[in-house]
């Protein structure tokens, strides 16, 4: 077991390297940055050059990224151009993203796992049904469109919650934006759950559990919720790094300052200390959530066993 | 060797009927699978509804021009955000666009990145997933390795990159970007559902009965690990179509002249409190859209598995 | 089942490692709620450090205009250039001028002003190696090109400029490299500031926290996220603030901001966003200001692209100019916060300043038909297929795009004869212009810099300018603009300018689209909300209920 998670932990050596130079490459290739700097004015050639040698840009892709790589190892992991240290935009950055995430998973779990049990359970049913719509309606709805509406509707319309999260975004200020950004995966699990519940309600580890007269909830609880939960787990470990991730559009509309307000800034701005920083954080954060996912299988199936 | 995956004496627990096992001596069978399923899903209701509904999708997609008469380029701004009107059922846009001929004409664009992307992307990570599961060893560990590479990558951070350093717009490149920022998703589920499915007594029957591998893969893993693929595939569907939209809205997405229903919605977006009308149907067009493909995808599903029956 | 076990218990520590990471930070910056006098005010996140000369975009212009007062300010109503510092400006020859200080100014440190700050502040702007974004706005004083050589290879030679001199505390002198009139007006303008010995003494410690001589100081600056300012009790200029204090907040999408101030979240947004122009009037009734502000947007053309350099293009051009229905785009897409353009300047001008309603006529008025035949007679539009460029990550250009489109392709009566190339960031925009990659017309926004009709002439046309992106050059034109700048009568000066504007009538190297209003909303807690000429709120008049 220890030696298994050591072993998954090297691999990520590799992937952090392989996803940050494909990152930094990237961004490089977006193209200078520093002309943007100075608006709507064609910059001024010798000042150009003199920020151009500091950011290191009038170097080639390879020597920039070596030198980048060797800065983060030192802890330095760049400057944004408004002169902020990116760790220091990491620190205001990742807990409250991480926040909004944590919750977002938790919706995903409680109301997905929920309504998924429920009409996988009665499949057909008036439930399933209505299962089956408002997950079609959240999946087929783009996030920037259920984001505004649901701004207008909850803050401006109904006054029941603030537009905007403030610069604190305490839990509570979360919760709105976390259904949004919640809403695609919740309606995967939900639909995950139920074909897998569907399925696995028709095994013949069920029919025994019945039969050897195991109360209802128990059938349920353990032996069917426990099978049917693979897909699922796979699922949402594999989310919780998009979703910190893919807080673009969720953070923009509710004006949250987190991971995804700073990267698309750093794109826009196209400054690769603060992209491939936090990119990198991300990655390693997704790495560990699979490792996660992996050693939940062993957890949910005992017949899995990892040497 | 990560991974590695070791059957126990409690896998006994889930003795599976030995219906998959039994027919391997059987040269028909193979199709037969295939037409059982197609026989099932004949009499399915729900699947000749929604196959009806993508026929009709693939048709308006394909001939948009049999279907209204108006070009959905002629726009007089004029006519800007206003309601219905005779000749134009569903109002203008903003740009007095005729918003019916927009959302017939805007069809193809979305019907093809979301097919064709949902094909590659299945394709492409069924396959790889469905491998790495099956093998393990450094097999799997160097896929898993690749998936967590493009993995790690969030799409709409991605596209913004990758779509502005192309500096696209065309279809091609739309669909290109997302089958590769797409596709570990989907090998995912196929390494874990593929995980399972070893496992079963079927599998081990076939196997000690002296199946080859490819037919072992081919006969029993594929029908029974494809339907959590397939579920995610037809829900994924949606979601790129909706992730198309979303890439408009970020300014990367479809170009003119192209039209699409994702750069509609997103211009509508904003519009929502004056003109309802120009969201409402495209959106709701987008929703028929994924309606349809779920609701065939459930179907495949419950045909596919034999379990079900 | 070994296994089973401790993966439970990785899984445990791994989840409660991630809760923490969660949990932790999150410390409150919260402003000061309702009822203390602190008006709220939306923000964008600004670009480069705070500093006078580094600031080239309006967010943080916002914020210097707090914090600052140069030696001549702009009146918020009529934009004229006033004295603020300033206790008199003396020339005999256009080109060397005595500036004399008003006494009693302090910075918010209660160090004194003095002449020493503003000479080595402009010193420090211009100098090459401190990598100021604005230093051109020094480039017409003497010794200019000694601290920063146009070359980007060689060094300077010298760290202040000759044109310099502090004769004593509150008098020194400036020799321009050529004659230039009008050029004390533009010292209102914020790259102009003084700045006290603590920006020199610890660089670092005044960009967290900005020190100044303005109505406000900074008490705290959180970048990306926000700043709160308060009153700078030690300021001397006429009028103090009328409030307590600032606080400006980052959105990054003014919509929200504008739900904000909806929902009484927010008390000033100063640019209501393209989605809400249909609705604001009744969302805000009183509260919603809409008037001129010294902005014009433009189509450039490539003119070293093939095609559009040739002599005959000028018609073409012409002739896509009256294909436009600006009108109607202003209208319908704009509600009205754009106003069609006239000319090349900006009403905010005035007719005084420069500003006329007759220098583009005919040109910049739609007309289908002209407009076919103008671009017939000068060989058609270059390529087949008008590609129209802009970026779309802000504002609402996407818009305005596909209405000029659909006005070129309605007026020519070909459907395809022009298309939208909508460019995802403004960083690659602006590289692409720069590197002059366009093969047709682009959008070309100009806010002005001080209301001078000079500011929307020379920076845009001249030869070889600093914004002529479409490279445009025409001998006559510059020759006007020398004389102009040398022309020691202001009246006689705008009169040499607007010559030089009929000539860019002639040869349209960009076509004027509209003058871009400032259009805010704020809340029912504030009064006496109003914009100045550059669409910034003025929020020293701003009274909380």
């Amino acid at each position: 077991m220890g030696r298994y998670v050591i072993r998954r932990l090297l691999q990520m050596i590799p992937v952090f390297v392989g996803t940050t130079f494909l990152i930094f490459a990237m961004v490089y290739a977006l193209g200078d940055p520093v002309a943007a700097m100075f608006g709507d004015r064609a910059p001024d050639p010798a000042t150009l050059a003199r920020i151009r040698a500091e950011l290191n840009l009038d170097k080639p892709l390879l020597q920039q990224y070596l030198l980048y790589m060797g800065g983060i190892f030192t802890g330095d992991f760049g400057q944004a151009f408004n002169g902020q240290q990116v760790t220091e935009l990491m620190g205001e950055a990742f807990p409250v993203t991480a926040r909004l995430t944590m919750i977002a998973v938790g919706i995903e779990i409680v109301l997905g796992i929920t309504l998924g049990l429920f009409s996988g359970l009665r499949r057909g049913r008036l439930v399933d049904t209505l299962t089956l719509i408002s997950t079609l309606v959240v999946i087929s709805i783009p996030v920037f469109v259920i984001g505004y509406l649901a701004q207008y509707f909850l803050a401006v319309e109904w006054q029941l919650v603030k537009p905007s999260v403030s610069s604190a975004a305490t839990f509570d200020e979360l919760i709105v934006p976390a259904f949004v950004l919640a809403g695609l995966s919740l309606a995967y699990v939900t639909r995950l759950t139920r074909a897998s519940v569907a399925e696995n309600l028709r095994a013949d580890y069920m029919r025994t559990a019945v039969a050897k007269g195991l109360p209802r909830r128990r059938v349920i609880g353990v032996h069917l919720l426990r099978n049917s939960l693979i897909p699922v787990v796979t699922f949402i470990g594999t989310d919780i790094g998009a979703l910190m991730g893919g807080a673009i559009v969720t953070e923009r509309i509710f004006n949250v300052h987190g991971v995804g307000y700073q990267l698309y800034q750093g794109l826009v701005r196209g400054n690769s200390p603060t992209v491939v920083g936090f990119v990198t954080i991300l990655v390693l954060v997704f790495l560990l959530a699979n490792l996660l996912v992996d050693l939940l299988y062993a957890v949910l199936d005992p017949r899995i066993r990892y040497a | 060797m990560p991974d590695q995956i070791e059957k126990t004496a409690v896998g006994t627990l889930d003795p599976e009927p030995v219906a998959a096992a039994a027919p391997a001596t059987d040269r028909e069978k193979p199709r037969s699978l295939w037409n059982d399923a197609w026989r099932e899903l004949r009499r399915n209701p729900v699947f000749i509804a929604s196959a009806l509904m993508i026929l009709f999708l693939v048709t308006v997609a394909l001939w948009p021009s049999l279907f209204t008469s108006t070009s959905p380029t002629d726009c007089q701004l004029a006519k800007s955000r206003q309601g219905a009107a005779s000749g134009h059922p569903f109002g203008f846009d903003l740009q007095g666009c005729d918003v019916y001929a927009r959302t017939i004409y805007g069809a193809r664009a979305s019907v093809t990145v979301g097919v064709l992307v949902t094909l590659g992307v299945a394709l492409l990570g069924g396959v790889l997933g469905g491998l790495a599961g099956y093998f393990g060893g450094w097999w799997d560990a160097l896929l898993s390795r690749i998936t967590d590479v493009f993995f790690g990558i969030p799409i709409l951070l991605g596209g913004l990159v990758i779509l502005s350093v192309i500096k696209g717009g065309s279809i091609w490149t739309v669909i290109g970007f997302m089958i590769a920022l797409g596709w570990p998703q989907i090998a995912r589920i196929a390494r874990g559902s593929v995980i399972t499915v070893k496992q079963q007594d079927y599998v081990q029957a076939a196997r000690a009965l002296g199946g080859s591998t490819g037919r072992i893969l081919l006969r029993h893993i594929l029908p029974n690990a494809v339907a959590p693929v397939i579920v995610v595939a037809t829900i994924a569907l949606g979601m790129y179509i909706s992730v198309e939209a979303t890439l408009s809205y970020l300014g990367v997405g479809l170009k003119p002249p192209t039209v699409s229903w994702g750069q509609d919605i997103s211009a509508a977006a904003v519009q929502y409190r004056n003109a309802p009308h120009m969201l409402l149907w495209p959106a709701g067009a987008l929703s028929l859209t994924v309606l349809s493909f779920i609701m065939l995808g459930d179907a495949v599903r419950d045909a596919l598995d034999p379990k079900l029956r | 089942m070994r296994g089973a076990k401790s993966a439970k218990w990785v899984v445990g520590a791994i989840v409660v490692a991630m809760a923490a990471s969660a949990c932790g930070g999150g410390s409150s910056d919260e402003g000061a709620g309702s009822g203390d006098g602190i008006v709220t005010a939306a923000w964008g996140d600004p670009q480069n450090p705070i500093e006078p000369a580094n600031t080239s975009e309006v967010q943080g212009g916002k914020v210097l205009d707090m914090i600052f007062r140069g030696l001549k300010e702009y009146d918020p109503k009529t934009g004229e250039a006033k004295d603020a510092m300033a206790e008199s400006v003396k020339t005999d020859d256009q080109q060397n001028f005595t500036f004399t200080l008003k006494k009693g100014w302090k910075f918010s440190d209660g160090t004194p002003v003095t002449a020493k700050s503003y000479v080595d502040a402009w010193n420090y702007g211009a100098y090459l190696p401190n990598k100021q974004i604005g230093s051109y706005f020094f480039s017409d004083i003497e010794g200019y090109d000694d601290v920063h050589p146009a070359d980007e290879k060689s060094e300077p030679k010298a760290k202040t400029m000759s044109g310099l001199k502090v004769v004593d505390d509150h008098t020194f002198t400036v020799k321009l490299k050529e004659k230039f009139s009008t050029w004390p007006q533009r010292l209102g303008y914020k790259a102009y500031s003084p700045l006290p010995q603590a920006f020199f003494d610890d660089h670092d410690a005044w960009l967290k926290k900005p020190i100044g001589n303005g109505p406000y100081q900074v008490d705290s600056f959180q970048k990306g996220k926000g700043m709160q300012l308060s009153v700078n009790e030690s300021y001397a200029g006429d009028s103090k603030p009328k409030n307590k204090g600032v606080e400006l907040k980052v959105y990054t999408d003014y919509n929200t901001a504008y739900n904000d101030v909806l929902a009484g979240n927010l008390d000033v947004l100063d640019d209501v966003p393209a989605g809400q122009l249909a609705n604001v009037e009744s969302d805000m009734g009183g509260r919603y200001i809409n008037q001129p502000a010294g902005i014009i947007q433009t189509l450039a053309f490539p003119l070293y692209a093939e095609g559009w350099g040739t002599k005959d293009a000028a018609k073409v051009r012409q002739g896509i100019s009256m294909a436009i229905n600006r009108e109607e785009i202003t209208k319908k897409i704009f509600q009205d916060t754009r106003t069609p353009a006239k000319d090349f300047t900006s009403p905010v001008l005035g007719v005084p300043g420069g500003y006329s309603e007759d220098v583009c006529g005919e040109f910049c008025t739609y007309d289908p038909k002209k407009a076919k035949q103008l671009i017939e007679e000068g060989g058609g539009i270059p390529g087949g297929q008008l590609v129209l460029s802009s970026n779309v990550d802000t504002g609402s250009h996407r818009d305005w795009m596909d209405a000029v489109c659909n006005s070129i392709n309605n007026a020519l009566g070909k459907k395809d004869s022009c298309r939208v190339n909508p460019v995802g960031t403004f960083a690659d925009y602006r590289n692409q212009v720069t590197d002059k990659e366009m093969k047709g017309p682009f959008r070309a926004g100009w806010q002005m810099d001080y209301p001078l009709i000079d500011n929307f002439l020379t920076p845009l046309y001249k030869t070889g300018a600093s914004s002529n992106d479409g490279s445009y050059s025409n001998k006559e034109f510059d020759e006007l603009l020398g004389k102009a700048n040398a022309e020691a009568d202001t009246g006689k000066a705008i009169k040499l300018y607007q010559d030089a504007e009929k000539l860019l009538v002639q040869d349209m190297p960009a076509i004027p689209l509209w003058y871009q209003n400032g259009s805010s909303a704020h809340s029912e807690r504030v009064d006496n909300v109003k914009l100045d000429a550059f669409s910034v709120p003025v929020f020293k008049d701003i009274t909380v209920k």
